[in-house]
């Protein structure tokens, strides 16, 4: 099956993505995996604007309520070994309400340390990286591409991950 | 976050993306992507529902594994169990955010003129 990818959008935001006419940067970059899935370490990284409640600031939404057309960059580090009462979730693009369920909607946690007893997976970070998805209008990644991309790459590199699981909100 | 999966795989990382808009994948340039047709919040699925968001990540960790060079996007034939209608208004925000509620209009007007064009 070939999937909509505006299927869920209301028709006003969907009309408006259709008219991006914008292009891969080539090449597109490559890291081969470097051993067997059953020995490769993960992490995981979302752009749900997930943080943990009463011990990290949440994301900038009063900012943004001020100015619009900005959106929050910063991320929030998060022990892999959480429970769904450690979890908060900011962003105004979204509704919340199932994260604060289920946080393995966004942030596999659980999942993966079932995947990792079951073998399928080697193991896992200490921690997994949060940001909040909406990065302004006219949208603008570059603090995550130059700032806090190449950080959380040095701190995977210290932790000896392997793969990354991404997942946009 | 295509942006941070082409980051960090130009560090030394193997990503995979799981997304409802692989569109944004194709466009952006994104190693490896599996795309579901999932409402926004909910990319691994339903919360509660652990086998469906376990067979999301076991086709995402087989993507990991099996492409073979850079930009493989991959479909999961995964269907949401509810109604298209129910679901839309489901996953957005009870106030809209604050660009909608600025831009709204102005994006509306934008709209109306190219249909009057064409």
């Amino acid at each position: 099956m070939t999937i909509d990818s505006f299927k869920f959008l209301p028709r006003i935001i969907a009309t408006f993505y259709q008219q991006s006419d914008l292009a891969p940067e080539l090449p597109i970059p490559w890291t081969p995996l470097p051993k067997a899935i059953e020995d490769c370490k993960f992490t995981l990284i979302t752009s749900g604007g997930i943080y943990l409640k009463g011990n990290q600031e949440p994301f900038d939404i009063e900012r943004e309520k001020r100015e619009p057309a900005w959106g929050d960059p910063s991320y929030r580090e998060i022990p892999f070994d959480i429970v769904q009462e450690d979890i908060a979730a900011s962003h105004l693009h979204i509704n919340t309400q199932d994260i604060l369920e289920d946080v393995n909607i966004l942030l596999p946690v659980h999942r993966f340390r079932e995947l990792e007893s079951e073998g399928l997976i080697g193991s896992l970070a200490d921690h997994v990286y949060s940001f909040m998805g909406y990065q302004g209008f006219p949208p603008n990644s570059t603090a995550w591409r130059d700032r806090y991309g190449p950080e959380i790459a040095e701190k995977l590199r210290a932790q000896e991950v392997n793969c990354v699981l991404l997942t946009p909100a | 976050m295509p942006v941070l999966a082409r980051t960090l795989e130009d560090a030394g990382f193997a990503t995979i993306l799981v997304t409802m808009m692989p569109y944004w994948s194709e466009k952006v340039g994104t190693p490896r992507t599996l795309g579901v047709e999932f409402p926004f919040g909910h990319t691994l699925g339903q919360p509660n529902n652990i086998a469906q968001q376990m067979r999301v990540i076991r086709q995402a960790l087989n993507v990991l594994k099996t492409a073979d060079s850079p930009g493989a996007i991959v479909h999961s034939d995964e269907r949401w169990p509810d109604p298209t209608r129910d679901t839309i208004k489901a996953w957005q925000p009870t106030e809209p955010s604050p660009i909608i509620e600025q831009l709204g209009p102005q994006i509306r007007e934008m709209l109306r003129e190219r249909r009057k064009k064409n």
